[in-house]
């Protein structure tokens, strides 16, 4: 049996995070009762006529710039024509031949592997309104014109991904970069981040693709995995079969675990794209081109880098810290508080410690909507706590109870370690008599570790903190204990 | 009282002004013209009383408080059916609209409202202001008030007859290949083709979308100069409306037009004008000269491509505007066994045979493998026709045509062939597409005694210039006809 290579190439619809559509002044506000951010142009109202919104554009720039694209100075809005009643001019406003940005890269890596995905073009478009089957008798459909003309970009890939896991991991770093742009929320829930896949079989070695399916219904990274790998099954079945593969539109069915068929390219629409009359070329400047190119942020994989090399974190922790752009800045800012606090850590312990505070202890509270993160506590209390721990005033384990105390008083930590009294004795003479005690009443003990049994030297910790209540600084009392025997006779 | 129907926009809103006559009374007078007479010329399809007394009575409080009243306060104005009025119907004249009324006004409508003007009434035109003869209306044909066995023209034909029969002070048409040029021509009245871009398009029902534009339709030509001066300007809802400041377009009324280039075209007349046209178009070239005026040829050699190149891209557009109308949200809906069934009957019943005509011509020459040899190639003979124009102005001022190539014809006479009937718009489609402004002034009188208009174009944005030669015309020639029974 001949070997088969995947082929995959992926169109991402991400909306753009501007506040109102992108040719009219409506809100994009998600879950409003229905048809109340409607206006007569997004309703397609005689008439009405749309005007670009300059957001829109901007975003789409940036996002593009942020993937190498090139950016055109003059790109032309064309009518996409086909009836259907979530399309309320029956024509969406989209771009054809003259797309906004052209020629850009990805590189992902998979396992060691990577792959360089070419970004074909980026095009801004507007959104269909929401169809609502089976209302009313449960016959007819209802729509919600809510979405109707909301900004998207269109980011279609080369097909240039040859697995499933390389086309999930393409989806998550451009979703981590649109994210940390600003300019999509990532939400694959609420739908502003959407995929169609492209998908093709050929044996290995032939240069020529192979008939395409394009695969529908695919809302979520693990839809995405699930349908490629079934559909490459099922294109190797009817190859090795000896038969051909229909180019057709299929569609992702989850509880079959199948994709289905939609409509074949004979059925295919003819949407009769032609430059749209009511908008002149959309011109933008070198110089806007220049001043967004300038005002890009640090990316994700620069700041992974940044991250590895300067804050000593490892690869699986700079990736966690470095998936939403507002934990990056959380991470970044409670560093910098911890520097300025502990002014004898190195840029790397503090990295370190923060690094593992934060995953461990505080984005175990941490609620993601879009690009807003609700955190339990500031990056200054965060700082502040472990600056407590470093200085030896609390231990690591009594940080965690501080934490929970601190989310739920917002009281500052050092409040809450002074109010309950929970200062670690640091006060080498109060340990030392607490040890000295210790040491005098457990001779049998004393008499053992001298004989190198160093392992009670744990029983002995635990009675000085016990004597102490808990309060001794652990490091002293091991210190201290350890002095005291190797003093005595 | 002075017969409000006789007096010009400019001469109305200084009588309302000095409190010679009130905006009430005007209006009042208006309305009962137009209920005495429209029986026969049916230039509305609406007439809103109320509406009209509300904002004539507001005309009047605002005088008597000594308020600032606008260049229209109390001229009585009716709007071709095609633009958006909130609260009044506006039906394109076609069934599938039917009981439609909007809820927004079109950015001409709020100037005019602005401007002090009331709005009496929606004028019939044909569906969708695809015609030349207003026979395409789908509620009745507007007749013509010279001779009402004679078509107004088209597609703005119930404007210009309103404005010819005193129905209204004044009116706004619009115009996509001739659409206002080519009924005031036929009615007599003048009226002007701005710039495209010039006045906004926001509210203006599209038909095909880089060729609209408003237009003013009035009795004479400073009144249209008014008119246009109150529409004109920059809106930010219309993205191809033009930010230039607006001229002062009524002071050119009666500024010197000596030494003024004036370009004929080159065999203007060769192609199928009636013997009547050619002869008043010979005595119109007189007539600039006596004016001081020097006359110029100018070749404008893609012209004869215009027709061919007018009925793809307008089409091709129309096709596409008029696919909002399906039944779903508003206008008229025809339910079927399901949803292409429903838009199949809904479009089949709602739209009328030239409309559907052109739907049919459009969506062909947008097909895929059609779309560059029909939508593109026609786009780029656009270009050429625009740059005929460009050279010709390098040599004259103004450029001057008849509008149309015969004076108002009977009912019936072109309404089996549209091709003949695409003809009437042949001097008229060369401006619309270079996007270029034109006025028609009448310029003489058949041996019928039917009006013939003058069509003059200008460079982009140059209104001024129409308006200059279009009042000095309008004044030597001492044009005052009306309509046999105009009164």
């Amino acid at each position: 049996m001949a070997e088969y290579e995947t082929v995959i190439g992926l169109e991402v619809h991400a909306q753009l995070t501007t506040k109102s559509k992108l040719f009219c002044g409506c809100s994009i506000e998600f879950g409003a009762p229905p048809n109340t951010h409607v206006c007569p142009v997004c309703l397609g109202l005689p008439g009405s006529l749309p005007v670009v919104n300059a957001g829109a554009v901007e975003r789409a720039m940036r996002a593009a710039l942020a993937l190498g694209c090139t950016v055109r100075e003059h790109s032309v809005f064309a009518r996409k024509n086909y009836f259907y009643p979530d399309l309320a001019k029956n024509y969406q406003i989209s771009q054809y031949e003259l797309p906004l940005n052209e020629n850009g890269r990805l590189v992902v890596e998979v396992e060691g592997t990577t792959r360089e995905v070419i970004i074909q073009r980026i095009h801004l478009e507007e959104d269909a309104a929401k169809n609502i089957h089976g209302a009313g008798s449960g016959e007819s459909t209802l729509v919600d014109y809510n979405r109707a003309g909301t900004a998207l970009m269109e980011i279609v890939s080369g097909p240039d991904l040859r697995s499933s896991s390389e086309a999930e991991e393409y989806l998550k770093r451009l979703r981590e970069i649109l994210m940390c742009l600003g300019v999509n929320d990532g939400n694959l829930e609420e739908g502003s981040f959407r995929c169609d896949a492209n998908v093709s079989i050929r044996p290995v070695g032939q240069k020529k693709l192979g008939t395409r399916c394009e695969l529908k219904n695919i809302n979520s990274f693990r839809f995405v995995r699930k349908a490629i790998d079934y559909e490459v099954a099922r294109q190797i079945t009817v190859v090795s079969g000896g038969g051909t593969i229909r180019q057709e539109t299929r569609t992702w069915n989850e509880t079959q675990g199948k994709t289905l068929p939609m409509r074949s390219k004979e059925e295919a629409m003819d949407y009769r794209y032609f430059p749209d009359p009511d908008l002149p070329a959309l011109a933008v400047t070198p110089e806007a081109i220049e001043a967004a190119r300038a005002a890009l942020p640090e990316l994700p994989e620069a700041k992974r880098a940044r991250y590895l090399a300067e804050l000593g974190l490892t690869a699986a922790d700079a990736s966690v810290l470095t998936g939403h752009p507002e934990i990056a800045r959380y991470f970044e800012a409670s560093v910098a508080a911890l520097l300025a606090r502990a002014n004898k850590l190195t840029r790397d312990a503090a990295g370190k410690r923060v690094a593992n505070f934060v995953q461990s202890e505080v984005l175990r509270y941490a609620k993601a909507d879009g690009l807003r993160v609700e955190l339990p506590v500031t990056s200054d209390h965060v700082a502040e706590l472990l600056a407590l721990v470093e200085s030896g005033e609390i231990s690591g384990k009594q940080a965690k109870s501080v934490l929970a105390d601190v989310m739920a008083s917002g009281k500052s930590p050092a409040k809450v370690v002074a109010e309950q009294g929970l200062s670690q004795v640091s006060d080498t003479a109060a340990i030392e008599a607490a040890a000295r005690e210790v040491l005098a009443a457990n001779a049998p003990n004393v008499a053992l570790y001298k004989a190198g049994k160093t392992n009670v030297m744990g029983f002995f910790v635990g009675q000085v903190m016990k004597a102490m209540k808990g309060a001794g600084n652990p490091r002293l009392v091991n210190e201290v204990l350890q002095k005291l025997l190797s003093e005595a006779p | 009282m002075r017969d409000a129907a006789g007096m010009a926009v400019t001469e109305l809103a200084a009588a309302i002004a000095s409190g010679e006559l009130s905006a009430v009374e005007v209006t009042r007078a208006t309305l009962a013209r137009i209920a005495a007479r429209d029986g026969v010329t049916h230039a509305y399809l609406h007439v809103d009383s109320e509406g009209a007394l509300q904002a004539a009575a507001q005309v009047d409080r605002a005088r008597a408080q000594g308020e600032k009243l606008g260049v229209l306060a109390g001229v009585p104005i009716g709007i071709k059916d095609c633009m958006c009025t909130r609260g009044l119907p506006t039906t394109c004249a076609s069934k599938i609209l039917e009981g439609y009324v909007p809820p927004y006004d079109a950015h001409v409508v709020e100037r005019v409202r602005a401007a002090g003007g009331v709005i009496v009434g929606k004028l019939n035109m044909d569906e969708f202001a695809m015609g030349s003869s207003n026979e395409n209306s789908a509620y009745g044909t507007a007749r013509n008030p010279w001779d009402s066995a004679r078509t107004p023209g088209g597609s703005s034909g119930g404007a210009a007859a309103a404005t010819a029969e005193g129905l209204a002070g004044a009116t706004l048409g619009s115009d996509t290949g001739g659409s206002v040029r080519q009924p005031a021509s036929y009615c007599g009245v003048t009226a002007i083709k701005p710039t495209y871009g010039r006045v906004s398009r926001y509210g203006l029902i599209a038909f095909a979308s880089s060729l609209d534009q408003v237009g003013p339709i009035a009795r004479n030509v400073r009144d249209a100069a008014r008119m246009l001066g109150v529409i004109a300007g920059h809106d930010p809802r219309d993205a191809t409306s033009v930010t230039r400041p607006v001229d002062d377009y009524e002071a050119e009324c009666g500024k010197d037009v000596r030494g003024l280039r004036v370009g004929v075209v080159k065999g203007a007349t060769d192609r199928g004008c009636d013997p009547a046209v050619v002869e008043a178009f010979a005595r119109t070239q007189k007539q600039l000269t006596a004016l001081g005026c020097e006359l110029v040829e100018v070749e404008l050699p893609h012209q004869e491509h215009a027709l061919a190149v007018y009925y793809i891209i307008a089409p091709a557009e129309a096709s596409s505007n008029l696919a909002r109308f399906d039944g779903m949200r508003y206008g008229l809906r025809v339910n079927g066994d399901d949803l292409r069934d429903t838009y199949a009957r809904t479009r089949g019943a709602g739209f009328g045979p030239e409309v559907k005509r052109r739907i049919m011509l459009g969506t062909y020459a947008l097909s895929a493998g059609y779309y560059d040899a029909f939508y593109l190639k026609a786009q780029k003979v656009r270009t050429l026709i625009k740059r005929d124009f460009t050279q010709a102005f390098s040599r004259c001022d103004v450029l001057i045509t008849p509008t149309a190539p015969t004076a108002a014809f009977k009912f019936g006479e072109k309404s089996g062939d549209p091709m003949s009937m695409y003809m009437q718009d042949i001097f008229t489609l060369p401006p619309s597409l270079a996007g270029i402004p034109a006025v028609s002034v009448p310029c003489g009188l058949s041996p019928d005694g039917l009006p013939i208009g003058l069509q003059i174009c200008a460079p982009e944005l140059e209104e001024k210039r129409l308006v200059r030669i279009g009042h000095a015309f309008e004044t030597a020639i001492a044009w005052n006809h009306r309509p046999p029974r105009f009164s």
